[in-house]
């Protein structure tokens, strides 16, 4: 049992520092805040990630990743988080590039996996529906076999970043007859297939990131079909796991504590610091303290996958307890803002530079207890999977 | 990064948990903690048969140069069995204090009685007004000849009662919450000066109030420097405390999750009742999410990376919180079975609630933590 870092773990750590320091931009820093993303400039950011060859840290090396210990990942994962960097767009790189190397076929791995690793191509989910949320095995989007085509009809929703995506990965009823979960199919479809139709989602942080997508006979070729027809809730389950893991945000969170300590440091009450505020102190300390023992929670998981399998349903901790410090550190934040955490446009003349940003990213992650499968539908996978209940 | 245990370890965590699961019924263990003592002499001799009593000492002072993993290892499966011998007071706290200030003269006597099974050693360091600050000492030490005189009143002595020996913190100079000039003795407890109250606690272990009255004692360790001895012994402890409450905590959420599975109303088993298995889920989290800490704690403390203060702050209030919540759902989903003596439910919530005000309460330690955070 140790979790020191090696003189080779520190060497490590000075490149990606070395590496931040010469190519992380404060145009990069800002491309994405809460719904608000610039997506030219994430992807310039992905592609400098691509050159360094440090793209896709949790692919098999095979395939294009970076073949680093669980040290270097959670080190780099750090390093970035901390320097302000945004997070990779999780869609291509985090979904449907695992489902891909782990189910697709040659053809199909040597036809998308480039493409995602380069940030050619944007990718989006097309999972929920209006009738299938949380429980997702109720969708409904019928996908039929018209020769060597499928010809697809139905509605997604929620579909974040849709209106940028070049291409989407959909979950798609290709049999009605027995168990739900039975007759789905898992399907790569090109946006630019005629009878594919956006529309914008109104959302309460006011930034434009979801979406519903409409399919009026859209003809998907056979060939896009990942794995075999009706096992598609396999792939499905398989890439929500892996969703899981990656959105505890432990890196994220840490650098979000860091900037509600300057924002308390910034903000006066009482004629003094916000932070030398004793109530105050001990909210923020409450939340570090969860976030502490979170962190080594995700360590404990993944180095048990380091040492062989995929993560287990103990995953969803991470999802639950990630989710529910990154509210509770946006909602900390809000309160240290005071009024102008109430400001409805970033342009408004109002106010200090920051409260507007802690405000977007607030309103925005209140969806993070309810996507990737509602924090509700977690606990009951644990009590199913863990506790046999 | 490597969570996994060595060969040793494992065979450690074995071999313990084998004697709990067959030796250390939950019926025989209430049956002990009514006698006199309160645990069982026997018990305490195949501890020390099975070397357990040795583990975290050098191997210089007779040990097997064991350190804060395996006394978690120890402590945890202590913790599902709710042992009461005095392995934590006599071999962790004690242990440290001795290790840390002892001559070898006096590690000789006492560490190796420790080993032997032949010491039961109480460290005295609470006073009716220090609460939870090591360094409120207003008992006082006179240089007396060779030996000293200790006057004043020690609060709460873990197995006080039981003890073969007594270390004593009280103050060589300066003033009553001056951290330094606060020295260690040991001290006989059948000398004359000494009047020992010992008393039940909730949990089955039982504390003493000391009173001394120009007791002798003999220095132990640097006279004037035994505040940073107390403090390394505290965080000692914390660590192998709430390992224990770790494995009680592990042992309520699958107690209470078997329970479920069993216990029938409206027609079936409660296990199926979303309600319940949300919370029950919960209870499995804060276990995990506890268990977390521990290790983040036990290894910054081993590596001494400059961390270990504010991590020991950290598990000490988190514990306080989720150790108290896992045990209480317990109770709550038990029933009215809950609250009966019968079942061990409620006897891991007593013993939490001490672990959880033992060496300073999660307040206390929400205040250290936020000192060292900022």
């Amino acid at each position: 049992m140790d979790t020191k870092f090696t003189p080779e773990d520190l060497a490590f750590r000075d490149e990606v520092r070395a590496f931040l320091d010469e190519n992380l931009t404060d145009e990069i820093r800002s491309a994405a805040v809460g719904g608000d993303i610039q997506p030219e400039t994430i992807v310039k950011w992905q592609k400098i990630l691509f050159d360094k060859g440090w793209i896709a840290p949790n692919w098999p090396e095979a395939a294009g990743g970076t073949g680093w210990s669980v040290t270097q990942n959670y080190i780099f994962e750090n390093e970035c988080a901390m320097a302000g960097a945004p997070a990779v767009v999780p869609f291509g790189l985090k979904m449907v590039g695992p489902v891909i190397y782990t189910f697709g076929s040659d053809e199909q791995k040597q036809r998308f996996l480039p493409d995602i690793l380069q940030s050619n191509v944007w990718w989006c989910q097309g999972y929920s529906e209006p009738g299938a949320g949380s429980d997702l095995a109720a969708l409904q989007t019928k996908a039929e076999l018209d020769g060597d085509h499928y010809v697809v009809n139905g509605q997604k929703i929620w579909t974040t970043y849709a209106q940028h995506a070049d291409w989407i990965f959909c979950l798609v009823r290709t049999d009605s007859s027995g168990k739900k979960q039975e007759g789905i199919s898992f399907l790569l479809i090109d946006m630019k297939t005629p009878g594919i139709e956006v529309r914008k989602i109104d959302s309460i942080d006011n930034q434009h990131s979801l979406n519903e997508v409409f399919f009026d006979n859209v003809r998907v070729p056979v060939a896009n079909r990942i794995g075999e027809e009706n096992k598609g809730w396999t792939y499905a389950k398989y890439l929500l796991t892996h969703e899981r893991t990656a959105i505890a945000g432990v890196a994220q969170s840490k650098k979000a504590i860091q900037k509600l300590r300057d924002i308390a440091s910034k903000e006066i009450s009482g004629g003094e610091p916000l932070i030398n505020d004793a109530m105050f102190q001990a909210k923020l300390a409450d939340i570090e303290i969860e976030l502490m023992a979170l962190e080594y929670t995700e360590l404990r998981v993944i180095s048990s996958v380091a040492a062989g399998g995929a993560p287990g349903p103990e995953s969803s901790i991470l999802k639950i307890k990630g989710t529910e410090i990154q509210q509770a550190i946006a909602e900390l934040s809000v309160e240290a803002c005071g009024h102008y955490a109430h400001m409805l446009n970033e342009e408004n003349p109002i106010g200090n530079d920051y409260a507007w940003a802690v405000s977007a990213k607030y309103l925005y992650g209140r969806a993070s207890t309810i996507y990737g499968g509602s924090n509700e539908v977690q606990k009951n996978i644990i009590a199913k999977m863990v506790l046999g209940l | 990064m490597d969570f996994s245990l060595t060969e040793e370890q494992t065979l450690l965590k074995d071999s313990v948990a084998k004697f709990i699961q067959n030796d250390y019924g939950y019926e025989d263990r209430q049956k002990l903690i009514k006698t006199e003592s309160g645990y069982s002499a026997d018990n305490w001799r195949t501890f020390a048969e099975l070397g357990w009593l040795c583990v975290p000492f050098s191997e210089g002072d007779g040990g097997i140069g064991g350190g804060p993993i395996e006394t978690m290892i120890l402590m945890e499966e202590f913790g599902k069995g709710l042992v009461v011998e005095p392995f934590f007071e006599t071999v962790v706290l004690s242990g440290s204090v001795l290790s840390r200030a002892a001559s070898p003269e006096q590690k000789a006597e006492l560490i190796g009685g420790i080993i032997e099974g032949t010491q039961v050693i109480a460290t005295a360091f609470a006073e009716p007004e220090s609460r939870f600050d090591l360094n409120h000492v207003a008992t006082t030490a006179t240089a007396n000849g060779d030996s000293h005189s200790l006057s004043g009143k020690k609060s709460f002595v873990l197995q006080g009662g039981n003890a073969s020996t007594l270390v004593v913190a009280a103050r060589t100079s300066g003033d009553t919450r001056d951290e330094a000039g606060i020295s260690l003795f040991i001290v006989d407890p059948s000398a004359s000066g000494v009047s020992i109250e010992s008393a039940k606690t909730l949990d089955g272990h039982s504390a003493a109030d000391i009173t001394l009255d120009n007791a002798p004692g003999t220095l132990l360790g640097a006279e004037g420097e035994g505040l940073s001895v107390l403090k390394a012994a505290r965080d000692e402890s914390i660590l192998a405390l709430a390992s224990e409450a770790v494995g009680m905590m592990e042992k309520l959420y699958k107690d209470t999750v078997a329970y479920t599975k069993d216990r029938k109303q409206f027609g079936m088993p409660i296990s199926v009742f979303q309600a319940l298995q949300h919370r029950m889920v919960d209870m499995f989290t804060a276990h995990e999410m506890v268990k977390s800490l521990l290790l983040r704690a036990v290894l910054s403390y081993v590596n001494n990376d400059g961390e270990a203060d504010k991590n020991i702050a950290a598990l000490k209030y988190y514990l306080q919180v989720n150790g108290q919540a896992v045990a209480h759902e317990a109770v709550q989903i038990h029933g009215g079975m809950g609250m009966t003596d019968e079942m061990s439910t409620g006897m891991y919530l007593k013993r939490i609630n001490v672990i959880n005000t033992l060496f300073g309460n999660g307040d206390y330690h929400l205040k250290q933590f936020t000192a060292l955070a900022s």
